[in-house]
């Protein structure tokens, strides 16, 4: 049974004020998902704009025990945790490792399919801004075809984006789901789900960056929104190998499918002046995806 | 000394090391093979499947990760115990750094290799030597037994000073020799070493943000408090390895109480009372000086040992006194800083420099790459230093020891 928005628990374990840019998703995700862990929790973080959110020392911006890592070590700093935990007969405390897509598509990679190859015992979640939007928005394996970033700053991004977790389901692993913070409770019951799985479960997060993607700070939900209508982000859990469309896009693929691509890429500055051949090369993209996930919603549920 | 059940059981290197582990009960192991590290994470292996000893053994996938592994599992307050060589270290270097700036009591062990490229699996000291100024202790052993004890005393010394120690053991020519090994009873290990209790545990109960950006300046806290800024942070750190050789020499002396064995704390002297010339030297190229001071000695000439123990902190006080009734220090260094000349012998003397002791200094370069050092290359050497002192010879380059070129 799905959560409603009224029935999310009042305790908040994020502090009031952080450092992160006005309009980032980033502080709507994390309150939803530490409302879902409840406090009982070790975060693992690399250099990422979390590491900024979270606050300089001495203050913090967050009620939770949090230790900061090196960039590519987040999946072993995570099974580290654990494997302390449980040295020290501390298993009732959640291991969560919470990186960028740079952190985690990239440079993390690594570190992140061992862990999941031995199935060590925590809960991963990248945000995808889809760039390395703390150092100032240089491309990653995350962001999308025709971005533009400081590094791909004429023509925009050639490549397509890294499906990350496509890469971590060829791990096997229990639970493996996509969220989007405009959709909190789905967020919400996903992280809830993931907590009471055992092994490397991996979360997905879409994190619309009003300064890297180049939109009015009060549009981030709706940019979120439009992200999952429009097919860029699916939103989907896999739960022992059994796949399953969530939230809006269950809806959507009900209800006639997704909305233009144009409209979510119009009111974006960093698509601007997209190549109409790379509009479409998005669209073909997206619609493979799409069906993919129809396909496989239907196969799931047989 | 006080009566303990001991055995004497004949052990590479590398299952010293790995004895050493399970008796100090360490509680997660992460660990990447890398020769000639690769039989340490063997034969733990063996150990913990066995159920020899109760621990996590995260078979990680690099080094970069097993420092990571160890880091995490020391942060919520277990003890951690890692090993590589050469490349493997240098692979994990920010790590290295991070474990030292997190002031975290991880010992690892260091089987020395050469530095690629080209490629070696072979012995020499370059592997430490790059790492000697991220801020751990580095203890470098002469044989295997002193690899066991060394472990042993490495992981209190960590949990006392709260700094990382590196033991370093030369590869193949200790990781890959047997030796007897007196290996003490359980119990007389666990009562020199307790269990560790972390001064910081990252726990729910307490929520605190470990190693977030620092900024240069100290700043407030919410109640006001004004909490150093990243300069005394680094301060304390140097702080903590200037008090270090107190506790390593402390250390030192109360296991050779407990088990009737000492090192010699930060460095130690073999015929070193009267010596004109010592050789200096750190690791198992020691044992070598000393069959070559014999010799020296058997033809006239007063020859010693001076043993360089502790590399990191560098005990100039120790090598100030050791050295003061000495003509000539003939310093073999395993290693070299390139541009300029063997790091232990650029450091000794700059210990020297202001002291008022003025020994003269003669640096080699030795045994690069597994090149074998045979004692009559340290005696020629010891004879040509000896001999340009005698002629007023105060400084030269270093000579490359057995080098065809």
């Amino acid at each position: 049974m799905a959560t409603k928005i009224l029935d999310l628990p009042e305790e908040e374990y994020m502090l009031p004020g952080n450092r992160a840019c006005a309009g980032c998703s980033l502080g709507i995700g994390l309150r939803h998902i530490l409302k879902a862990l409840g406090g009982n929790c070790i975060f693992a973080v690399p250099a990422s704009c979390l590491t900024v959110l979270g606050g300089m020392y001495p203050t913090s911006s967050v009620r939770i025990p949090w230790m900061n890592v090196v960039f590519p070590s987040t999946g072993a700093a995570a099974s580290g945790l654990a494997a302390g935990l449980k040295a020290i007969g501390r298993e009732d405390i959640t291991v969560v490792a919470m990186a960028g897509d740079g952190g985690t598509a990239d440079i993390g990679i690594q570190a992140l399919s061992g862990a999941a190859e031995r199935n060590a015992n925590f809960l991963y979640i990248c945000y995808d801004n889809e760039a390395y939007m703390n150092t100032g928005t240089q491309r990653s394996g995350s962001t999308p075809i025709g971005a533009r970033t400081t590094t791909t700053p004429a023509y925009g991004k050639r490549q397509h984006q890294k499906d990350v977790p496509k890469i971590m389901e060829a791990h096997g692993i229990p639970y493996i789901a996509t969220a989007c913070p405009s959709f909190p409770t789905d967020l919400y019951d996903k992280v809830k789900k993931a907590v009471g799985k055992q092994g490397t479960r991996y979360m997905h997060m879409c994190a619309p960056c009003p300064s890297g993607w180049q939109f009015p700070a009060k549009d981030t939900v709706e940019m979120g929104r439009m992200a999952v209508e429009v097919g860029a982000v699916i939103l989907y859990e896999i739960e022992d190998g059994a796949f399953r469309l969530t939230s809006r896009s269950k809806k959507l693929a009900e209800q006639g499918g997704l909305k233009a691509l144009r409209d979510y890429i119009a009111p974006q500055g960093r698509f601007k002046g997209m190549e109409e051949e790379t509009i479409d090369h998005m669209q073909a993209w997206i619609n493979r995806r799409w069906q993919q996930c129809i396909r496989r919603d239907a196969e799931g549920q047989a | 000394m006080t009566t303990t059940k001991h055995k004497v059981h004949v052990l590479t290197g590398n299952e010293a090391v790995a004895t050493a582990a399970k008796l100090c009960r360490v509680q997660v192991v992460a660990a990447y093979p890398i020769t000639p590290q690769s039989s340490v994470v063997e034969t733990l292996s063996k150990i913990i499947e066995q159920g020899e000893l109760k621990a996590e053994f995260v078979t990680v996938e690099s080094e970069h990760s097993a420092l990571a592994v160890c880091i995490a599992a020391s942060t919520v307050g277990a003890r951690v115990f890692t090993a590589t060589s050469a490349n493997g270290l240098a692979y994990m270097c920010e790590q290295v750094h991070w474990a030292a700036g997190a002031r975290l009591p991880i010992v690892m062990g260091l089987a020395n290799r050469a530095m690629a490229a080209p490629w070696s699996v072979l012995n020499d000291q370059q592997d430490s030597m790059t790492m000697r100024d991220a801020g751990w202790i580095q203890i470098f052993c002469r044989n295997n037994q002193e690899i066991f004890d060394t472990f042993v005393q490495a992981f209190k010394i960590a949990e006392t000073v709260h700094v990382p120690v590196m033991v370093c053991y030369d590869g193949y020519i200790l990781s890959h020799t047997v030796m007897p090994v007196e290996i003490p009873a359980q119990e007389s290990v666990d009562a020199f070493l307790p269990p560790y209790k972390p001064h910081t545990i990252l726990d729910p109960a307490h929520p605190r943000n470990l190693n977030p950006v620092t900024l240069a300046d100290p700043r407030r806290n919410g109640d006001g408090e004004l909490c150093h800024g990243y300069m005394e942070l680094r301060y304390l750190h140097q702080e903590a390895l200037l008090n270090a050789p107190a506790v390593i020499t402390a250390v030192d002396q109360e296991y050779g109480k407990a088990f009737g064995r000492s090192w010699g704390g930060m460095a130690w002297g073999y015929q070193a009372e009267d010596a004109e010339i010592l050789l200096m030297a750190a690791g198992s190229l020691c044992m070598e000086a000393s069959v070559a001071v014999d010799r020296l000695r058997q033809e006239g000439i007063k020859a010693g040992v001076l043993g360089l123990r502790v590399y990191r902190p560098f005990p100039k006080k120790e090598l100030i006194e050791a050295t003061k009734n000495a003509k000539v220090v003939a310093v073999f260094d395993k290693s070299m800083s390139y541009g300029n000349e063997g790091p232990i012998c650029a450091d000794l003397k700059a210990a020297l420099y202001g002291s008022g002791s003025a020994p003269i200094v003669h640096g080699y370069i030795t045994g690069l790459g597994g090149r074998d050092v045979k004692y009559r290359h340290l005696m020629d050497a010891a004879k040509t230093s000896l001999t340009a002192a005698n002629n007023g010879i105060s400084t030269k380059a270093s000579e490359w020891i057995n080098c065809q070129i």
